[in-house]
């Protein structure tokens, strides 16, 4: 918010106090702003205001005589003179407290809330001592499940219409709705359309009484008992965070309001993700190859436990074998986009600046390049969405993948004077709130984007009609652009997308988000975990001598990505390949080369929080440190640095990422320097172009985080960022017309190894379906359900079918990592896209 | 327990389109629905969330607040039986026992053969012709305990004509030929007020 100025300052009276509200304000924000709280239970400052729980009515003289107002609806007047504490201001806090224990169980020592509960801490504070209700409270049954996460108990409730305005205002999802009339008014589902939405836990924070309880967090502590600390989840949204923990266990995830991101608001899948942090399967000794017998000999086929020394020594002499027998090439390491930014730093250190291999990548083929990445001017999500701002999304449904930036979205789309313009494959989840649904055809999107840029828009581009394309260009006009690009697809290489940069990078005003997969991906490019690139967003070339003399050596040319290391693993140049909490085994677009690659090498290292597919192959297993389990810092889409607080100890012996690298590079006979978080970030700071004035004070200090790179020139000694370079276009793929284009998009509940980690998400990854337009459907003669077999030049499945309108015609659609059919096994990654022909069987 | 038919469908649609955004068809909507079954229907309202594009949680919540909309299968014929103040003076209590005594059902309750339902209700409106009662909304005035017997043989031998089936709201349906329509538009994308407003311009003029 800005800083107000003469014009929009209304004086007003406070308890005799004259203060300065906002034009505008709300009576309730103006006084809590000048530290008079006023009881409330229904006013959220994230929500409209709606009046319904009284609660917060004071005395108020707005030039007609003293009335009771609510001040949650009442917006501050030139010499409004309030008192929140008269007599008659108290007198109806008590009576309405009074009204809302009327039907209120009072089983405080049962609740969950107890402790923390809104009621409860008011009731104390204004309301009566004793309850004159002598008779029968109403009666529900206690509690009902309202989704498979989410309780609803129906006596505590207050109708204070949060969860409900949520649901229909923030959410979109107005799956809750109140029922019935007078005193039987309730919160409830229809009958059997259970409350799905992928926010629903945050129902469960608002909720000011005891009426929503989350199921993963029921009866696990109370909340005196609970330690906390505000830290960041990493995600690429980098939501603000308050872990919550009792006993070295994190119970719970609460949501923190933060401007910049995430405003409070969480999704399902981040908030209860923490039971994956204390399951039984979590890694808790380091692994190495032995015999059945438990012995750690070279040549078993079991993974026995072990000592992290013996684990280090056998990871580092395989990689001192491989040094010796092939160089520096024959070692790669996948992954560590899940790390902390500084242990990102410190594995770049250790690959680049000691073992001296440029084989690195934290993408696994379904990223963009990071030269394309960090070289992009950013935007801030808030200025994106500023009114008379204009955003392209080209990334995955955001509802599926990033929730919280689809709820500042949606709340931009339905608040803000802002167009949407999607160029993404299908539509996404913000339905007919986007401006301009351009849905370009899979490998036709650069051409889409450069005739919209241009304006060459009467012919039809990429099966966007030309009605699509004037709406598209007309909704991107005279306005600040900000382009939202990812990989909305892996069926779909990156160099369409490439080029529909290249042609927007030509708007007059224009910025980008990166929007990738992965909980740091942002911190992992700018830290250099990518082939030809070193930490701050500088090159090889650019920064080569710089990190030289700093660390000693650099690689000399760029090396490969995840695809170039498991083809060379494939032909035995690369023999010892480290996976940094990846698993290409179910995660590479090729799962075919994955598993050739990994079964080629010499020796895999794996360093993860799971034994996932690929961990369970690997050579030397080492357990790693989770969220929540060490500090560091994190960078998300923005490049805004925000600080990940530990709150709890690893399993077992698991150790820090950075500590990791650190060790086995002593175990190298180098010494990385670095001796905890606070020296990588310094040794960040003093180093990487884009870190520049970074400290580790203000990124810990500052509420919102701290935008990279800083505007001063503090960095003007380094080497120079990298700037975007248009590459050669991509050639346009020509339709089958026997065929349908495949799009491999991912949903937010799948068999990813933290949701099925969950006790209360795992079972919410439904099974992969072929979505596609109803006439192409019928055209196939493809009925609902019906099972079908999908062939594209590589191989074929067989999935059950869905007519959906929501795809265009001419494609098809299939969720990633969903249990049934394998779509990865349709997708060859040598072809700018996948035709697949769908028969009935 | 069902969807619209596909005639009611066809006057969804007709209704949908008097009104500047879907939703506000809503009630007329459940009252079709209504009709059709003798009461509102899970399925039913389903199938009317799905023709005005909210969900069927919405439209639970706005027809759950009318007492009027059944949500469970009620007799065809429900009888109102005010019982309050000047009912009561004239004997309201004493006319709902004799109709649950001849009936076999207390208040809120349905006859076997599920021809009747009995309802208590608060004051109906006519307290100058008390004691009364409505039948499917169809007053009855000075009702005595043989008025009663006399309305029940006449609703079970079919000569009350002026009493419909339940849900039934009116014997002729309003139709209103397209051209007649006001040709409402939603607010945001009207271009000009209301004929019966004075003009903002004009206003602003003034």
């Amino acid at each position: 918010m800005t800083a107000p100025t003469d014009a929009d300052v209304v004086p007003v009276t406070v308890n005799g106090v004259e203060v300065e509200a906002n034009a505008g304000e709300l009576l309730i924000d103006a006084c809590e702003r000048n530290g008079v709280y006023i009881p409330r239970f229904c006013h959220h400052p994230r929500m409209k205001p709606v009046g319904m729980c009284r609660m917060c009515l004071v005395e108020v003289d707005a030039g007609r005589g003293a009335s009771l107002q609510p001040s949650c609806m009442l917006p501050c007047t030139p010499g409004m003179i309030v008192d929140t504490e008269s007599d008659l201001t108290k007198k109806a806090q008590d009576g309405v407290l009074e009204f809302l224990l009327i039907n209120h169980p009072l089983d405080c020592p049962v609740c969950d809330k107890g402790g923390e509960c809104p009621l409860q801490d008011q009731t104390m504070a204004y309301g009566p001592g004793e309850s004159r209700f002598v008779e029968e409270k109403r009666h529900y049954e206690k509690p009902i499940p309202i989704s498979d996460t989410v309780y609803l108990d129906r006596e505590r409730c207050i109708l204070c219409d949060r969860c409900t305005r949520f649901a229909s205002e923030v959410a979109g999802d107005p799956l809750i709705h109140f029922q019935d009339r007078g005193s039987q008014t309730q919160v409830n589902t229809f009958p059997d359309e259970p409350f799905a939405s992928y926010f629903s836990g945050n129902t469960v924070q608002i909720c000011p009484v005891g009426a929503l309880t989350a199921k993963p967090y029921r009866f696990k502590a109370r909340p005196w008992d609970l330690e906390e600390v505000d830290s960041t989840f990493p995600n690429p949204m980098g939501d603000r965070v308050n872990v919550q923990s009792s006993r070295d266990r994190v119970l719970r995830i609460q949501g923190v309001d933060s401007d910049a991101t995430n405003w409070g608001w969480l999704t399902d899948r981040d908030r209860f993700s923490f039971e994956a942090l204390s399951h039984d399967q979590r890694l808790v000794t380091p692994l190495v190859r032995g015999d059945s017998l438990g012995n750690a000999t070279d040549d078993g086929d079991e993974l026995v436990a072990t000592s992290w020394a013996v684990a280090v020594e056998r990871a580092a002499s395989a990689i001192t074998a491989s040094l010796e027998a092939g160089g520096a090439e024959s070692i790669g390491v996948i992954g560590g986009a899940n790390l902390t930014t500084e242990a990102q730093y410190v594995w770049a250190k250790l690959a680049k600046g000691v073992i001296g291999t440029d084989n690195v990548d934290a993408q696994l083929g379904d990223g963009l390049p990071a030269q394309v990445v960090t070289a992009l001017p950013r935007n801030t999500i808030s200025d994106a969405m500023a009114p008379g701002s204009a955003v392209v999304l080209l990334v995955d449904d955001p509802k599926e993948q990033f929730g919280t930036l689809f709820l500042r979205l949606r709340h931009a789309a339905v608040e803000g004077d802002i167009t949407i313009v999607e160029l993404s494959p299908i539509a996404s989840g913000l339905g007919s709130l986007v401006t301009v649904g351009a849905h370009a055809r899979p490998g036709d999107v650069g051409a889409v984007a450069r005739a919209i840029v241009d304006g060459r828009t009467d012919v039809e581009v990429g099966g966007v009609e030309p009605a699509e394309l004037q709406a598209a260009a007309a909704a991107l006009a005279a306005r600040a652009v900000t382009v939202i690009v990812g990989r909305p697809s892996v069926a779909e290489q990156a160099g369409p997308i490439i080029d529909a940069i290249a042609a927007f990078t030509e708007l007059e005003s224009v910025s980008f988000l990166p929007l990738l997969r992965r909980g740091n991906i942002s911190g992992a490019l700018d830290m250099g975990l990518t082939p030809g690139m070193l930490p701050g967003r500088t090159t090889l070339a650019e920064g080569g001598e710089w990190y030289r003399a700093a660390w000693g050596t650099v690689p000399a040319d760029s090396g490969l990505d995840t695809a170039g290391m498991l083809e060379a693993a494939v032909d035995g140049s690369l023999t010892t390949l480290v996976l940094l909490g990846a698993d290409p085994l179910a995660d590479f677009p090729d799962a075919d080369l994955a598993s050739r690659g990994l079964a080629a090498c010499r020796t895999v290292i794996a360093v993860d929080i799971f034994a996932s597919s690929s961990v369970a192959n690997a050579d030397v297993v080492l357990p790693a440190a989770g969220f929540a389990e060490g500090a560091g810092t994190h960078t998300n889409l923005e490049g805004r640095l925000s600080p990940l607080m530990q709150k709890v100890n690893p399993p077992g012996t698991a150790r820090a990422d950075w500590l990791i690298a650190a060790e086995l590079a002593w175990a190298l006979r180098a010494d990385l320097g670095i001796e905890s978080p606070e020296s990588a970030w310094a040794e960040i700071e003093r180093l990487a172009p884009s870190h520049a004035g970074a400290t580790v004070e203000q990124v810990r200090a500052a509420h919102d985080g701290l935008v990279i790179p800083r505007p001063d020139d503090a960095g003007a000694d380094r080497p120079a960022m990298v700037s975007f370079s248009a590459p050669v276009p991509t050639e346009i793929v020509p339709v089958d017309g026997y065929a349908l284009r495949l799009v491999a998009d991912r949903r937010l509940y799948d068999q990813g190894t933290i949701v099925q980690h969950c006790a209360s998400m795992a079972h919410q990854s439904d099974l992969a379906r072929i979505s596609m337009h109803p006439l192409d459907a019928a055209a196939l003669g493809v009925r609902d359900g019906d099972l079908v077999r999908v062939t594209s030049a590589r191989a074929s499945i067989e999935l059950p079918a869905r007519p959906d309108r929501c795809v265009p015609r001419g494609r098809a659609v299939i969720p990633l990592n969903r249990a049934g059919a394998d779509v990865r096994a349709l997708i060859d990654l040598a072809t700018v896209v996948t035709d697949v022909r769908v028969a009935t069987l | 327990m069902s969807r619209l038919s596909p005639e009611n469908v066809t006057i969804a649609e007709e209704i949908i389109a008097r009104y500047p955004r879907p939703k506000s068809a809503l009630i007329p909507l459940l009252h079709l629905a209504q009709e059709q079954d003798g009461h509102v229907a899970d399925d039913a309202m389903t199938h009317v969330a799905e023709l005005v594009g909210v969900t069927p949680a919405e439209v639970l919540g706005t027809c759950s607040f009318y007492e009027m909309f059944k949500r469970h299968e009620v007799g065809t014929y429900v009888v109102n039986v005010c019982t309050n103040i000047s009912c009561q003076l004239l004997g309201g209590e004493e006319l709902l026992h004799h109709a649950e005594t001849v009936l076999g059902v207390k208040a809120g309750g349905t006859t076997d053969d599920g021809l009747f339902t009995i309802e208590d209700v608060e004051c109906i409106a006519a307290c100058t012709e008390a004691p009364c009662l409505q039948v499917n909304y169809r007053y009855r005035y000075h009702v005595t305990n043989d008025d009663f017997d006399q309305l029940v043989d006449d609703l079970r031998a079919g000569r009350a004509t002026d009493v419909p089936e339940h849900g039934v709201l009116a014997t002729v349906r309003q139709r209103i030929a397209g051209d007649r329509l006001a040709g409402v538009v939603p607010p945001e994308v009207a271009t000009e007020a209301p004929v019966w407003l004075p003009d903002p311009a004009e206003e602003r003029a003034r």
